[in-house]
């Protein structure tokens, strides 16, 4: 299994007494909530976070796309990754971009590539749909989403592998000259992984036999997981091949602490920020007509009397496995666990979250990376570790 | 009206590929109503109202409701094209095409690109022109809200289970053809000047979707239409004063259309 540190960029200074005045983080939440001096020491300690990741041996690093709201503060991640990619040694997965909010596809591939140049081959590039919230921030028409996230898709992978100029006559994208420049460093393209939230159409469109993208299963519980990454390989298997570890992740909240006890302690504030203020969204602002398609739309209908509402306790989180945390011990247990049941083969630790600061960070992602040795040596430590203290060669590899 | 009720029937069609559930009820001149963002499970109190006077004939538009959902729906001119062939296919003449909300704004672009058939115009709290001023916003509002946005007595609201199990598709197709822009077309706002047909505008005096101010927007944009407002009424005043809105409509063609 992988190691990703991953970060979402968010304004950790928020006022989180604005939910006495606003109903969400998202799309309405007036950006005179955001200090542009404290978000210029955010951007800066938060490189200085992945950086310190990547030099502490792990696989990679990971960054993502949002708009218009204080969960993350990466509208453009090709700003945020030109930042890391020279600082760097590892892969740099930007996870990711959501192709159906832009007007011209062509930009992305374009952004991608030059990464990608600039890295020598060290991107993963992530396509996702967006949030729905994002559909209203942007004034997106989420009816169409499934159809424009299909057509960028296949226009994005054409201009990176066919030479140029040539003429895309899509539905939603009509471009008369497709030439990118610079075209990317890996051949025939980038890795691409799929980022989601457990939607049936992408995990069958990621599992297809002419893609076998690495499907991202994203802050979800356990049992979740175990549901949509079954469903890849079964999705697989129908389409006449066995899925590889490689091509199934998951992404999760990790905090690592003195004792069992402690790390609960110290991440309690900070993880139900992340889960009741920073991911707070309303309903409507999730999904807005047409993000999801009809079948899956009334499927959301007919399980809402179910849902379970209110605050999220960081024992409810811990139970339902959207936050790992506790002593170096109970992470590494519990990640192998997660790695042997799931089948894991890319494990994303999202170190921070919410409001926790930058030195519980900085320690949370040393005691994630259990010794913080010199790269190499830390990286070969840091898999034994976690696999199972060296007994199993699983790690090794 | 208990008879005429009783009469009214629920019939499908089958036009431009398209299965096309039909409310149909009356006697009359022919009066083709396009509901707003939400199709009509059931008969209602302001068809009945009109099926004394008019043979009242309400589709639920592809891909609302219980009709099926083409795979050509993309845009409010789709279900403007489809409608001129519903009236083809029916063989109806001299039609009153009345159109509420998205329903009003199908009618403008139809009665734009071709008037055969039509007699008049009417249009209730309709979508298609840009707003003076903002509503709400429908499609970030809870079900509760909306309710209350739309409707000056939320009583009216229908809540039962046949609505609120179409509600999904209904809030699908209709994010389809009006989320960008929303709710209007700037090609309509620049030849809405030439149309060519008598025109009634009635809206509700309490619309929170559409303020009132639109229905001076409309008027100004089509030669000659007549106003009515609504009062104690918002988005729906067809739906919250059955009586009046009908009389408006009665007034209207039976006052020589002026």
């Amino acid at each position: 299994m992988k190691f990703i540190a991953f970060h979402l960029m968010p304004y950790a200074d928020l006022d989180l007494s604005y939910t006495d005045r606003y109903e969400s983080a998202w799309v309405t939440l007036p950006n005179s909530y955001y200090d542009p001096v404290k978000g210029h020491a955010l951007y800066n300690r938060y490189l200085d976070e992945l950086e310190y990741a990547d030099q502490l041996g792990f696989d990679g690093i990971g960054i993502n796309e949002h708009h218009q709201n204080a969960y993350g503060l990466m509208p453009t991640p090709g700003v945020i990754a030109g930042a890391l990619a020279r600082r760097t040694r590892g892969s740099l997965a930007v996870l990711g971009r959501a192709l159906p909010l832009v007007n011209n596809p062509c930009v992305i591939a374009e952004e991608f590539s030059m990464i990608d140049n600039i890295t020598g081959g060290r991107l993963i590039a992530g396509f996702v749909r967006g949030i729905g919230a994002e559909y209203h921030s942007w004034n997106m028409n989420p009816a169409f989403s499934h159809e424009r996230f299909g057509e960028a898709h296949d226009l994005i992978v054409r201009a990176w592998t066919e030479t140029g100029p040539f003429h895309w006559r899509g539905k939603h994208y009509d471009f008369r000259y497709v030439n990118t420049w610079p075209r990317p460093y890996q051949q025939p393209h980038p890795p691409i992984w799929i980022p989601s939230q457990g939607s049936r159409e992408t995990i069958v469109w990621a599992a297809a036999a002419e893609r076998k993208y690495t499907y991202l299963q994203t802050y979800s519980p356990v049992a979740a997981v175990k549901k949509f990454l079954d469903m890849y390989r079964e999705e697989a298997q129908k389409a006449g091949y066995t899925a590889t570890p490689e091509q199934v992740g998951w992404m999760a909240p990790v905090f690592v602490g003195e004792t069992d006890a402690s790390a609960r302690a110290e991440a309690q504030p900070h993880i139900e920020s992340f889960a009741n203020k920073f991911l707070r969204m309303t309903p409507e602002m999730v999904r807005p007509p047409g993000y999801l398609s009809l079948a899956s739309a009334n499927a959301v209908l007919e399980a809402k009397s179910s849902q379970a509402g209110g605050a999220r306790t960081i024992d409810q989180l811990i139970e339902s496995g959207q936050l790992i945390c506790g002593s170096a011990a109970t992470v590494r247990d519990q990640l192998a666990e997660h790695e042997r049941t799931l089948g894991l083969g890319h494990f994303l630790a999202l170190l921070q979250f919410g409001t926790l600061p930058h030195e519980a960070t900085m320690r949370n992602i040393e005691r994630h990376s259990i010794d913080g040795r010199a790269h190499t040596v830390c990286r070969e430590r840091y898999r034994l570790v976690l696999v199972g203290g060296g007994k199993t060669s699983q790690g090794r590899a | 009206m208990s008879s005429v009720a009783a009469a009214a029937s629920r019939s499908t069609h089958t036009v431009e590929g398209t299965q096309v559930s039909v409310l149909r009820g009356g006697s009359g001149p022919p009066l083709l109503f396009l509901h707003g963002s939400d199709a009509f499970t059931d008969w209602q109190p302001f068809m009945a109202e009109l099926a004394g006077r008019f043979d009242v004939i309400v589709p639920d538009h592809p891909g609302f409701g219980q009709s099926s959902t083409p795979p050509w729906l993309d845009t409010i001119g789709d279900l403007a094209h489809f409608y001129r062939a519903f009236i083809e296919a029916l063989g109806l003449h001299d039609v009153i095409l009345a159109g509420h909300g998205i329903g009003g704004w199908i009618a403008c672009e139809l009665a734009l690109r071709d008037t055969r058939d039509l007699r008049a115009l009417v249009l209730v709290d309709a979508a298609g022109l840009p707003l003076t001023e903002d509503g709400v916003d429908t499609f970030m509002l809870s079900p509760e809200a909306l309710r209350k946005a739309s409707y000056t007595d939320v009583s009216h609201a229908p809540t039962d289970d046949a609505f609120l199990a179409q509600q999904p598709k209904n809030a699908l197709m209709t994010a389809r053809v009006a989320w960008c822009p929303r709710f209007y077309d700037p090609q309509l706002a620049k030849w809405l000047h030439r149309l060519r047909l008598p025109a009634l505008i009635v809206w509700g005096e309490q619309d929170a979707v559409f303020p009132p101010r639109q229905a001076e927007t409309f008027a100004a944009a089509i030669p000659g239409a007549r106003t009515q407002l609504v009062a104690a009424a918002g988005h729906l005043p067809h739906v919250e004063q059955p009586q009046a809105f009908a009389a408006a409509v009665a007034a209207f063609i039976q006052g020589g259309l002026k």
